[in-house]
């Protein structure tokens, strides 16, 4: 039980800070901009397979930095060149682009690399487990993404809370022109929270790469979690996306851990259930096979009963 | 120093300024009156290029209609809007903040001499901005503006909502301002404070001045008032 409780909390620690990797850039884009990125998990993707190109040539660790260097920058000229100039047809024309943004990343990628999983691995130093309790061993790659993931927690914390840069980009959510008749830039602020929320993505998708699989598949996989993320979490909160990514992540790796069904809850619990009976497939449906469709448990249940998610202030 | 020539703003079809023209001079205080929905705020959006302008605006003796509002602001125009607008979850030391250019730049006004002239400002001044008073906002908002040491500030309606006892400390704020040599565009509905402190006065009436003249020749003229301000 202990072994069960300490592994499903590192590894759903793991999951939800690289959840909130993705989300919080995503939440801060349609905070700021309005606008939902369907594109977001597609560009972390693309994070991946750059960086697996990198590391070809020059190894891992170059391509951890450079790949969302790279990214970033093709983030903030999809900004500037793209959605900057949709913006004037409001909205839905848009949520379009980057619909469409998506379409033409993952049919790149799919030309580019192919549609099979490429080998991007770990480099030898991490490929090793970290330590060994009950039995399990708990891999340093493991470690490493934590390690990646909280220190850019608290870089972002950082600096959306202490900088000047965060608190014009705060003050912009809520008045963007009236940050800009101060003698902000705010178009180029706009631009770089675009940048650096692609960027972002890009090192999840680096980090995730070899832990996850890169392979095409990758953005469809993690893509509508991140959206029940920032739903959940309240559109447009920070705070929110990080609560909600951490309890969807644990949820998510407790669930996968738990084996026990519906059948055992009920005897469990003193019924007799007749197991040839109408219902006796329903009795063999195990905990770990409900994981998969949780978050979008919560996200109906926090739809139904506070439409505005956890620390969010608008409605869905 | 501000030369408007033939501006015209339009939201949507609809066509709010229809050729205004008015000017400030250097070191003046000018006021424009005039009753709801004339296009007052309007005015001044087009001007800073929060609204598209179409038209002529001359700023220090540079065409500003086609730059960015930040460029704007840069040039030295400030413009403290009607609603306030102030950032609600950012500590009043925050917005004090985010009015100046650059970081930690101050100029001829500090925060220190505006918190010792507003103490109530002080006292919160690591609150919310969102929990203050209408009066206090009022004083935040022209009070984030200065910070960005604006050579001419345009100020909407400033007195609207506030208690008399506030809509003198305001009066006496923008006298300081004056005296310290900034140029003041002040926008009322009120003529209370705008007679007494302009220099000159230009009514609007739907979408273009109806009259110019001094604060004397306004009280003279009673078929302006009625027709343009008296409700
Ligand atoms: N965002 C907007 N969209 C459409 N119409 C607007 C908008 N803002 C203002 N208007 C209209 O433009 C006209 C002028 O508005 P403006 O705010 O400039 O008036 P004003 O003279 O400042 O009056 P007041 O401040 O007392 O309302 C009004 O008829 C108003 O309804
Ligand atoms: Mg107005």
């Amino acid at each position: 039980m202990a072994e069960l409780i300490i592994f499903s909390l590192l590894h759903g620690l793991v999951y939800g800070l690289l959840l909130f990797m993705l989300a919080s850039g995503l939440t801060l884009i349609f905070s700021m901009m309005g606008v939902l990125n369907f594109a977001h998990a597609s560009i972390y993707m693309l994070g991946a397979y750059v960086a697996y190109t990198i590391s070809q040539y020059v190894g891992f660790w170059p391509g951890l930095i450079i790949a969302p260097v790279v990214v970033g920058l093709f983030g903030a000229l999809v900004e500037r060149y793209g959605l900057r100039h949709v913006h004037k047809y409001g909205h839905v024309a848009e949520l379009i682009f980057t619909f469409g943004l998506a379409f033409l990343i993952e049919e790149f990628v799919q030309l580019i690399w192919g549609k099979q999983t490429v080998g991007y691995h770990e480099p030898a130093v991490l490929a090793v487990p970290l330590f060994e309790m009950y039995g399990q061993t708990f891999p340093a790659y493991k470690a490493f993404m934590l390690l990646v993931s909280v220190a850019i927690f608290i870089v972002l914390l950082v600096v959306l809370t202490r900088s000047r840069v965060g608190l014009i980009i705060n003050a912009a959510i809520t008045h963007p022109s009236m940050v800009s008749m101060l003698g902000h830039n705010v178009p180029m602020v706009f631009m770089g929270v675009f940048g650096v929320g692609s960027a972002l993505a890009a090192l999840a998708g680096v980090i995730a790469g070899p832990s996850l699989g890169t392979s095409p598949g990758m953005a469809v996989l993690l893509g509508p979690i991140v959206f029940v993320v920032i739903v959940v979490g309240g559109l447009g909160s920070l705070i929110g996306a990080f609560v909600a990514s951490l309890l969807i992540g644990m949820m998510t790796t407790f669930a996968v851990a738990i084996d026990y069904s519906f059948g055992q809850f009920f005897m469990d619990v003193g019924l007799n259930m007749d197991p040839d009976g109408v219902l006796s497939d329903l009795y063999t449906v195990t905990i770990a096979q409900l994981g998969p469709i949780m978050p979008y448990m919560l996200l109906v249940l926090i739809l139904i009963f506070r439409p505005t998610g956890l620390f969010g202030t608008r409605e869905v | 120093m501000l030369v408007v020539k033939d501006l015209n703003a339009y939201y949507g079809k609809s066509h709010i300024l229809q050729g205004v023209n008015f000017d400030v001079k250097q070191g003046e205080i000018v006021s424009i009156l005039g009753r709801n929905g004339v296009g007052r705020s309007t005015t001044c959006k087009a001007i800073m290029g929060d609204v598209e302008p179409h038209g002529s605006v001359m700023f220090k003796g540079e065409e500003i209609v086609g730059k960015k509002p930040h460029e704007i602001a840069h040039m030295g125009l400030g413009y403290v809007p009607e609603n306030r607008d102030i950032f609600p979850t950012l500590s009043v030391r925050q917005n004090l903040m985010l009015g100046m250019k650059e970081a930690g730049k101050e100029g001829v006004w500090k925060i220190d001499d505006l918190f010792d002239r507003f103490p109530n400002l002080k006292e919160r001044a690591e609150n919310d901005a969102g929990v203050l008073s209408g009066g206090e906002q009022q004083m935040l908002t022209m009070g984030r503006t200065l910070m960005g040491n604006p050579e001419l500030v345009m100020i909407d309606e400033p007195t609207e909502g506030l208690a008399p006892k506030i809509v003198e400390q305001v009066g006496e704020l923008l006298e300081e301002i004056a005296a310290r040599g900034v140029s003041i565009l002040l926008v009322e509905q009120k003529l209370t404070i705008a007679l007494k402190i302009a220099h000159r006065v230009f009514v609007m009436g739907h979408g273009h001045m109806v009259f110019e003249g001094t604060p004397d020749e306004l009280r003279a003229n009673d078929k302006i008032r009625e027709e343009w301000l008296e409700v």
